[in-house]
């Protein structure tokens, strides 16, 4: 993103600013809510059961808010491209990529890290299983793997068929679980250690 | 990431009303294609307007038709009891799709308009993409077109529509209803989406101030249906080739009829009517698939990289309709 961060000449800003004064004056309504590429706009979303009352511009990933300005670095940007899986969060309890989600666009949500899983100083059972399984090397894709797995339970528990699912009708095989999985890229391959992990964690109900 | 402005409407009027008036504004949805390719600076829209509260999320049932709100997120499409029962081929291909993580966050309707995955137009540290840039080239045509289109191109653009939920819905002859200032209209899904012909960076018949507010898909009438997906990778990776499937075979395994529609090989879901009239009253072989697939292949243009493809599809083509004709 970075290389692309500042691709706004002074024409282009000037122009925008100067047409942005008679389009967006003054009519900024609570329930929706609309700003200019110059402004900054109100957001509250809730991180692990804190709200957060925010001015933001627009551009701003969820990723990155976390990350720089509320110093939330579980969450890991990998590819930041939607494609590794490495800053999967839950919104509202669904897992989703918070590199390709616009903060602005989470007012009103509740985001779960995995900051937020272990409560009163007990981990979270998907976390002591990644530990007892060694479910990882690296560790940069643990986060990720581990806030997907605890949503992939969830949805198995709510009927969500997968690809491997639909065809065989059962859920929970190894097959099952590495299709469901499949969002989430370990580069140090710890999948078999992985797909033990959340297993034990579904045996245990 | 160029700035933009901001708005989130929350009824449909509103929404095409504001995309009117602030220029070079977009719809958002699930942003999981919009945002990346604003991250490439592919897409650099001045203004985002956020359509994901509007209340277009109903899936139901109307006569023959279900309905499916244009912002009904992918895994909820694909896991509805209506679409696992009436037609289980479109949950198949949506599964097949992205990750889970992209099925909670992508929209009906956001789906359908996702942008080809060619190396060249994702890039614009390429020059030459006239889907891109009309007019600068194609840098596909004599660079890497693995995973580039044989049917339907032209010398202007070979990519392809990489998704997976259109090629299912092309087969079951599904419709878009579409809203704008000038009211309501429903169009074809076959119909919708162009060849790129001398203009590839125009891709469907939506104007920029249209949304789509829902897909009808009328409920087939077959025995049974399958969409097979061919791909690099098992899971999480676009297809190589792709077809969806389906088939209504009589008590005496003779073909009533049959549809198919081909993904990963052109600019469009590719269905070939001809192709699917040559399986009527037939019986359901091998050699009777194979027919078709020939048929739906017709004219093929493959480039250097690509050649395989053209047997990966008939091939694809015959096990798709096999499965398909076992199933029910």
């Amino acid at each position: 993103m970075s290389a692309h961060e500042d691709d706004i000449t002074r024409r282009d800003f000037v122009g925008v600013t100067v047409a942005a004064a008679s389009l967006y004056g003054g009519a900024v309504a609570e329930a929706a809510p609309v700003s200019g590429p110059a402004d900054t706009a109100n957001c509250s979303l809730t991180i692990n059961g804190h709200r957060h009352d925010l001015q933001l511009e627009p551009r701003v990933t969820l990723l990155d808010l976390m990350r720089e300005q509320l110093h939330l670095t579980g969450t890991k940007k990998g590819c930041d491209h939607g494609q590794c899986g490495a800053c999967t969060v839950l919104s509202d309890g669904n897992r989703v990529l918070s590199c390709l989600t616009l903060a602005i666009t989470q007012d009103g949500r509740h985001i779960t890290t995995i900051e937020g899983l272990a409560s009163g100083g007990q981990l979270h059972p998907m976390q002591e299983a990644f530990i007892e399984h060694d479910g990882f090397q690296c560790g940069f894709c643990t986060s990720g793997q581990i806030c997907s797995a605890v949503a992939m339970l969830k949805e198995v528990r709510s009927g969500m068929p997968s690809a491997v699912s639909l065809n065989t009708k059962q859920t929970m095989t190894d097959e099952d679980i590495r299709e469901r999985m499949s969002g989430n890229l370990c580069r140090c391959g710890a999948y078999p250690n992985i797909v033990a992990a959340i297993r034990s964690v579904e045996q245990r109900g | 990431m160029r700035r933009f402005g901001y708005s989130r409407p929350d009824d449909v009027g509103e929404a095409i009303a504001q995309e009117r008036r602030f220029p070079e504004a977009k719809f958002l949805g699930g942003g999981t294609n919009l945002v990346d390719l604003m991250k490439m600076g592919v897409e650099k829209p001045a203004h985002l307007v956020d359509i994901t509260r509007l209340p277009l999320t109903q899936i139901e049932e109307r006569g023959n038709v279900i309905r499916i709100g244009a912002l009904t997120r992918n895994s909820e499409v694909a896991a509805h009891p209506l679409v696992l029962a009436k037609c289980p081929v479109l949950s198949e291909a949506i599964l097949a799709g992205a990750s889970p993580q992209i099925r909670n966050m992508a929209t009906t309707g956001g789906n359908l308009l996702q942008r080809t995955r060619c190396f060249y137009f994702y890039d614009p540290s390429y020059a030459e993409c006239n889907k891109r840039v009309p007019g600068s080239g194609c840098a596909a045509i004599q660079g890497y077109n693995r995973i580039h289109a044989i049917l339907g191109g032209s010398d202007h653009c070979i990519a392809t529509y990489p998704g997976d939920m259109a090629i299912a819905l092309s087969a079951l002859g599904a419709s878009i209803v579409v809203q704008g200032p000038r009211g309501e209209r429903t169009i074809s899904l076959d119909r919708f989406y162009r060849l790129p012909g001398a203009t590839p960076h125009i891709e469907n018949d939506l104007k920029p101030d249209e949304l789509i507010t829902s897909i009808e898909v009328p409920t087939p009438t077959v025995t049974g249906s399958h969409y097979l997906k061919v791909r690099d990778r098992n899971s999480y990776a676009f297809a190589l080739v792709s077809v969806a499937a389906l088939v209504d075979l009589a008590p005496d395994k003779h073909i009533r009829q049959a549809r198919f529609a081909l993904g990963g090989v052109a600019p469009k879901p590719w269905r070939v009517p001809e192709a699917e009239e040559a399986l009527v009253n037939r019986p359901a072989t091998e050699a009777v698939f194979r027919e078709a697939a020939e048929i739906a292949v017709r004219g093929a243009k493959p480039h250097r990289y690509n050649g395989f493809k053209v047997e990966l599809a008939k091939r694809a083509v015959v096990r798709a309709l096999t499965t398909a004709s076992q199933r029910g």
